[in-house]
């Protein structure tokens, strides 16, 4: 029987209903401006300041270094630049080339400026090697700039090392924690980290909203000028009820639910591996986020596939070029070493806490009879 | 993001298969997404093609379109299958519908045609 099977979490996910209901007032009976100073003001300026303890209780980050954003974007963009252009003596930075697109076209901008970027290496598991991550600070380097769970192939980055590294080199050190956020342990008290991006939609929570953790005393320049805003380094009226459902998204989080991923995804990557011959894991095995599976499908074109589990009420993403708007295959699967026919067959499947074994069953029932059929009518088969 | 045209196509391709001893072979790659596209022609002594199948590694742009390349191709002669362009394909798919990132699609069959009638010629001289 058809089912609607929503496995593209890493892109977004459904808001919860309860996180609807508790933003609802915010739009209607508490609408204020939390920079007023009436009543209605004052009763918007106490729930932003609770929004920001939830969040910040989270990571075990004094309240005081929750900076709201418009959400991972704006996060990202706020920590590497607002870092580089504070700081007038330096002009290098360090990241990935498996980074978010607003990571890298961040870098990528900064280098028409005149900065320096270094684009680390990673390995076929999408693991930065620490001992180059080392040799690249120099004295000119203001950022490390290195994702904790990459949004496709789902690696984790040991951040707790790359944070020694970078204290030891006296370099401030950004983590995008967008896809990662409550579903890795995260802990600003032990892992030295300057700055964390986090968005909402990611985990239940509204689009447009999100977080940038900036430890005390680190100093950023904000992007835009305006009022006294989130300590002026986000200036705008408050989004009042996407924070308040930020915070609640956060607080649905329960580590049961990390538990309850990660036993799905692995027993649907040792399903697929066993029902389907020619299949390869991209991405690590272990250190692997709770909710992502990506496979390459061989000799199967990926984009192809997902329009037939598409239309099968399947929701997955691709890392086919014809699924981008370049035309390009995915720069994170081109960067553990896939050829452009593998990358052209892989597809990412994200799961969620409300994910259930019937979903999961149903996905490989359909993989099996769909990648059995291209196969049957592609080239490279034959 | 597919028109109702390209959907039955991609979902039923009429088309897809392989011909077992082959009058020609015509297999071209698409250097703009890494799509490829194998086609199997069978000839009779009037030149005119019986029989066309295709095989492809591509999306479900790609399947639909050579799906309708080899409809307008099978019962033609040689010659009518080389004045067969892309455009041709484009408007059995919905023309104007078709997402213009999926146009390049098109292409691919127009030039694995050529491709094929070439080896076939090569292989009659």
């Amino acid at each position: 029987m058809r089912r609607f099977v929503y496995m593209d979490n890493g892109a977004t996910t459904v808001v919860d209903s309860e996180v609807v209901k508790t933003m609802l007032p915010y739009f209607t009976e508490k609408f204020g401006n939390a920079s007023s100073v009436h009543g209605k003001g004052q009763e918007a300026k106490r729930v932003l300041e609770e929004s920001r303890e939830t969040v910040a209780k989270s990571i075990r980050a004094k309240p005081s270094e929750i900076i709201f954003t418009s959400g991972g974007t704006e996060s990202d963009n706020l920590a590497i630049k607002g870092v580089v252009y504070n700081d007038k003596e330096k002009n290098h930075i360090i990241t990935s080339n498996i980074e978010h697109h607003a990571v890298l076209n961040t870098c990528k901008e900064l280098e028409k400026e005149g900065f320096k970027v270094t684009y680390l290496d990673v390995d076929k598991e999408g693991f930065i090697d620490l001992e180059q991550l080392e040799k690249s600070i120099t004295d000119k380097t203001a950022l490390v700039s290195i994702m904790q769970g990459n949004n496709e192939i789902g690696t984790i980055q040991d951040i707790e090392k790359i944070g020694k590294i970078c204290k030891k080199n006296s370099v401030l050190f950004h983590s995008d924690t967008v896809q990662s956020f409550t579903k890795t342990p995260l802990d600003v008290k032990r892992v030295n980290v300057d700055l964390l991006s986090f968005s909402a939609h990611k985990i239940h929570g509204p689009k447009g909203v999100g977080a940038l953790f900036v430890r005390e005393g680190v100093k950023i320049k904000p992007l835009y000028q305006g009022g006294a805003h989130e300590r002026g380094i986000r200036p705008g009226t408050e989004n009042i009820s996407g924070i308040v459902g930020f915070a609640k998204a956060v607080s649905l989080c329960k580590s049961g639910h990390v538990e309850h991923m990660k036993k799905l995804r692995d027993y649907f990557i040792d399903s697929v591996l066993k029902d389907i011959d020619d299949v390869l894991l991209n991405g690590p095995r272990k250190e692997r986020l709770c909710n992502n599976a990506n496979l390459c499908f061989r000799h199967v074109e990926g984009e192809g596939l997902g329009a037939y589990l598409d239309v099968n009420g399947i929701c997955v993403s691709s890392g086919s070029a014809c699924s981008s708007l370049e035309l390009k295959p995915s720069h994170v699967l081109i960067a553990i070493g896939l050829n452009k026919e593998l990358a052209n067959g892989s597809l990412r499947f994200t799961l969620s806490r409300f994910t259930t074994k019937e979903d999961i069953d149903y996905v490989l029932e359909n993989l099996v009879k769909h990648v059995g059929k291209l196969r049957k009518i592609s080239p490279l088969r034959s | 993001m597919y028109n109702k045209k390209v959907m039955k196509r991609f979902l039923k391709p009429k088309y897809a298969g392989k011909i077992k001893d082959p009058d020609a072979v015509g297999e071209v790659g698409n250097p703009n997404c890494g799509d490829l596209l194998k086609i199997y022609l069978k000839v009779d002594k009037k030149g005119v093609i019986k029989k066309i199948r295709f095989n492809t590694f591509g999306c479900g742009m790609a399947i639909a379109a050579s799906d309708a390349m080899c409809e307008l191709v099978e019962g033609k002669t040689i010659d009518e299958a080389l004045k067969i362009k892309s455009k041709d394909i484009l408007d059995l798919m919905g023309g104007k519908d078709v997402p213009v990132l999926k146009v390049h699609c098109s292409v691919l069959g127009e030039s694995a045609l050529k491709e094929a009638i070439k080896n076939y010629k090569n292989k009659k001289k």
